[in-house]
């Protein structure tokens, strides 16, 4: 346990102090740097919360692919060094967020949260992890899972079995969505077909 | 390393996103402020999968992954929305010669 | 004995004459148009025919009871549609389809070539199918339906000629003015219908007109239902609506600037169908009149104040048809003081043999400009040699008019005078020598400007007609120019003298025929008699009309008065050689007082209207439309316009802006459910 808590608070110093650094850093692409360090340090946090397919999708996408395609878009910009200047809103922004952040941990604190009960702990994590790692028997019967059907119903309720089980009409939903936002961006990025300009 | 813990580090990196996506007038910046609070909002979203009972425990234990299904859903999201957020990036530098969102007010009154 | 059915025929066959001319004739057969005269005159021949039957068949029968049709039950009273069918009304029917068909037999002449033929044949037919449903209504809503059908009618006849605006403005000017006093009619109606409640404790339909004059009599046994002051403002009301009608003194305006529309028309308004209209109303609610004394000393004087009034500026007019539109008004005047002073027969007898003669000195007019193309007497003369037949008939009506013995004029003027010296028991006496008076100065009047015209008209040498107005005028088109173009001094054509024979002899004769003084075939006093028959057995008393005995002093007198005013027009007229302006010129400011018709046109027009009306009522609404209502208007599109600017500053089209509204709005709704909690 000590490990871990060093590791979160070592990750969580990390991502809030390059999140500040993604909003105040002048130069754009150290903010994009940055912006990949907050990315990495919350792949941890999915770790330590025993989310690892989650991690690893945190890494490979937003570290992957839409930290770089900021990177891209920040390089065909102009005003990379000094590009990231504060507009008039600054108080009234800092403000309101400092405000939020008071009400939300206000609510974090103060809410009487309603745990998991000590006794699924194991079952729930080995449910939790079950989408990234193969669940052998032997696995089951260490963490108590004894009974062939309580075997069964584990093994069968991984993030994939959700995905095209209960969850498959938003999977769906999501997959055209994405379609047409890719659809969309060429549309928007495409040369203007009158100025042939772009 | 509690609860409570995760909630209180993901609320500061939405406020920082927050502030980020309200104040800066560079619009990546704002589009890089924006992921942070998706990031953060999904840390939310797991830390309470792994820590709170869901009211249909007993019924499906699969329920605990609830939290992590709407994480992958809210990243799909995410993909989209920078996909389109730098198309509409490149039309507005392309028409403005200037990512500065204060210098876009063609829709004023 | 007459059936019900044939008596609807009376009023339907010029209706439908008017919806066949209207609907068939004028859409699809317009080129042949004749049709649609030929048409009318074989429906209101009919009627004609129809109309001597029935009123022989009252003759003989008195009255004829029908069952009305029950149309609508309001409130206590019932509308219905029914025929009332008395003495009063059987002469009316003689007299409207009679003097109407004459005149549409002229008109086929006189309209010939007219573009218009068949609209003009429509709407006579409709003119007279409304006089005559009037004539026949049982009911009082019944009556003003047709009442206000016929102004209607009479609006669209005369402003026949709309593409000429002295017509559209005088069609304007009678339908207003006969508006005005319709709203007096209408109260009395109203009222009526308040009291339905009481009419129906009585047994008695406030709606139906003989129940109306049950319910005014005093000695009724139910006790009377109308009285004392209600029942002279009602009497009032309704004498209102006559007056507009009859063109009676101070709504007698229209009536003169009535003569834009075709001369037929004008004989039609003036003898059988408008104006006639008016005093047949007032006869119709004799019995109601006669027990308000108050409302009878009003119609009295206001008829003899016509006129007199009316005569004087009979005297001076130029133009023909002026000087006769005068005349009739005058004329109405006699028969509303008739009526006022209680004398209900001599009053209708008065209304028949004006009827002819009118009727005949119209279509004389309308055959003189047929041939000279004028109506300005100025720029006629010594038409007597060129149409002759004109001459004697124009002549024979002329003096009927006048009231020489033995034409019919004189028969049922004398009638009048005598029945105004001899005095009713209602009025006080003053008023009936006030009224005596004012009719003997009509007298002389009357016989003054007739003879005046007829001088001025076929004596002396021509004045060059139509063609010498408008080169001395220099103007476009005088009135009346357009019916017939330039000079063509010729008599008219058979189709327009012979209606004008047939009214001749009934201009002359019908004093003997109508009421013979002495037993002759006929009975004697028969018209005066069967009127106040028929009032008598429809109020179930007796003691309406005691004829009045033939005076040969009163004869003597009103002769003398007509012979002096025939002199006087003679001396002063057949002196005058060539052109030269008018004897009567020399009277100076009381000529021109005349001429401009005592002002009091320029008083309606300039002052009321202009005035009071434009600068006054509408000057103030319009301030008041323009400051209080703009204003009000303004001020709140002024408000929002500047609010609107105000507001889109906080639009500057920084989306950051928007957000960061939104966060606010955000953190506020959270804060609010928290501290609900």
């Amino acid at each position: 346990m000590v490990v871990q808590d060093v590791v979160f608070w070592i990750l969580s110093v990390m991502a809030v102090c390059a999140a500040l650094g993604v909003v105040l850093v002048k130069d754009l692409f150290r903010a994009a740097l940055l912006l990949i360090v907050v990315f990495m340090a919350v792949a941890g946090f999915f770790v330590l919360l025993s989310a690892e397919f989650l991690a690893v999708v945190q890494v490979l996408i937003y570290v992957g692919a839409i930290a770089i395609l900021i990177i891209f878009a920040v390089m065909l910009t102009r005003d990379v060094q000094h590009g990231n200047l504060p507009n008039r809103l600054q108080i009234p922004a800092a403000v309101f967020a400092s405000l939020l952040l008071a009400v939300l941990v206000t609510v974090a604190v103060d809410t009487k949260w309603d745990f998991l009960p000590s006794e699924q702990q194991e079952r729930a994590e080995l449910v939790q992890t079950s989408s990234v790692t193969t669940l052998s028997g032997d696995v089951l019967t260490d963490s108590g899972v004894t009974s062939p059907d309580d075997q069964a119903e584990v093994q069968g309720s991984g993030l994939a079995d959700l995905l095209i089980g209960d969850y498959v009409l938003p999977f769906e939903v999501v997959s055209v969505l994405l379609l047409a936002a890719l659809i969309g961006a060429l549309a928007l990025v495409r040369p203007d077909p009158g100025t042939g300009r772009g | 390393m509690s609860f409570e813990a995760f909630l209180i580090v993901a609320a500061i990196l939405f406020c920082i996103g927050l502030f980020g996506a309200l104040a800066r007038r560079n619009v990546l910046v704002v589009l890089m402020s924006i992921e942070l609070m998706f990031n953060a909002v999904n840390v939310t979203l797991v830390a309470m999968a792994k820590y709170l009972a869901p009211a249909a425990l007993q019924d499906d234990i699969s329920s605990v992954l609830t939290g992590q299904v709407f994480a992958v859903f809210i990243v799909t999201v995410a993909a989209a929305e920078i996909a389109l957020g730098l198309g509409i990036v490149f039309a507005m530098y392309r028409t403005n010669e200037s990512v500065d969102l204060t210098e876009a007010t063609q829709l004023r009154h | 004995m007459i059936t019900e059915a044939l008596i609807w025929a009376i009023f339907l066959l010029p209706l439908g004459s008017f919806a066949f001319s209207a609907l068939v004739v004028r859409p699809f057969f317009n080129r042949y148009s004749l049709v649609s005269g030929i048409v009318t005159i074989g429906a209101l021949g009919t009627a004609f025919a129809f109309s001597i039957w029935t009123l022989r068949s009252v003759i003989v029968h008195h009255d004829l009871n029908f069952e009305p049709i029950e149309w609508l039950e309001v409130g206590g009273a019932t509308i219905e549609m029914g025929l009332l069918i008395d003495p009063l009304t059987a002469i009316m029917l003689v007299v409207v389809t009679g003097v109407s068909l004459l005149v549409q037999s002229y008109s086929l002449g006189y309209m010939e070539g007219d573009k218009s033929f068949c609209r003009y044949y429509s709407y006579m037919s409709l003119f007279t199918a409304a006089m005559l449903g009037l004539v026949l209504a049982s009911n009082i809503i019944q009556l003003y339906v047709f009442w206000e059908l016929v102004g209607v009618s009479s609006y669209l006849l005369i402003g026949f000629w709309h593409e000429r605006p002295a017509a559209a403005a005088a069609a304007k000017k009678a339908f207003i003015i006969t508006r005005i006093g319709d709203v007096g009619f209408l109260i009395a109606i109203l009222y009526l219908f308040a009291k339905a409640d009481e009419f129906a404790a009585a047994g008695l339909n406030a709606f139906h007109i003989p129940d109306i004059w049950q319910a005014a009599q005093p000695e009724a046994a139910l006790g009377a239902v109308l009285g004392g002051t209600a029942l002279t403002w009602l009497a009032l009301g309704i004498f209102a609506g006559a007056a507009g009608k009859s063109g009676q003194f101070p709504l007698h305006a229209w009536l003169p600037d009535a003569m834009e529309g075709p001369t037929p028309v004008s004989a039609l308004i003036h003898a059988a169908t408008m104006v006639a209209a008016g005093v047949f109303l007032v006869a119709r609610f004799f019995p109601v009149f006669e027990h308000s004394a108050d409302a009878m000393m009003v119609v009295a004087l206001v008829g003899a104040f016509t006129a007199v009034f009316a005569a004087t500026m009979g005297l001076v007019m130029n133009d023909i048809k002026r000087v006769m539109a005068y005349s009739t008004i005058s004329q109405l005047g006699y028969m509303m003081a008739a009526l006022g002073l209680g004398l209900y027969a001599p009053a209708i007898f008065h209304l028949v043999t004006h009827a002819a003669f009118k009727a005949l000195l119209f279509l004389g007019a309308g055959s003189v400009n047929h041939a000279t193309g004028t109506f300005d007497m100025r720029y006629m003369g010594g038409l007597r040699r060129v149409m002759p037949v004109t001459y004697v008939l124009v002549l024979m009506s002329g003096l009927s008019l006048v009231g020489i013995i033995p034409l019919a004029g004189f028969w049922s003027k004398d009638e009048i005078l005598l029945g105004a010296w001899d005095g009713s028991s209602v009025l006080d006496t003053w008023v009936n020598r006030v009224t005596f008076s004012a009719l003997l100065a009509g007298v002389i009047m009357t016989a003054f400007y007739t003879i005046r015209m007829i001088i001025l008209t076929f004596h002396g040498e021509f004045r060059g007609g139509v063609e010498t107005e408008l080169m001395e005028k220099a103007q476009t088109v005088p009135a009346g120019a357009a019916d017939h173009g330039g000079v063509h001094l010729h008599e008219s054509p058979l189709v327009m003298v012979l209606p004008m024979v047939v009214l001749g002899i009934a201009a002359v004769a019908l004093g003997y025929l109508a009421n013979p003084q002495w037993d002759m075939g006929i009975p004697k006093h028969w018209i005066t008699g069967f009127l106040a028959d028929g009032l008598g057995a429809a109020l179930g008393l007796e003691g309406h009309g005691e004829a009045l005995e033939f005076s040969w002093w009163m004869a003597l007198v009103s002769t003398g008065a007509a012979l002096a005013g025939v002199l006087l027009a003679l001396v002063i007229y057949l002196r005058r050689k060539g052109k030269g302006a008018d004897p009567l010129e020399h009277a100076g400011p009381l000529h021109t007082l005349l001429a401009q018709k005592y002002y009091v046109d320029t008083l309606y027009e300039d002052v009321i209207v202009r005035k009071g009306f434009f600068k006054v009522i509408a000057g103030t609404l319009d301030w008041i439309d323009r400051n209080l209502v703009d204003g009000i208007v303004d001020l709140i599109g002024w408000f929002f316009r500047n609010i609107g600017s105000a507001i889109g500053k906080f639009q500057t089209g920084q989306v950051q802006a928007y957000a960061t509204g939104i966060a606010f709005g955000i953190l506020a709704i959270i804060l609010a459910l928290l501290l609900a909690q």
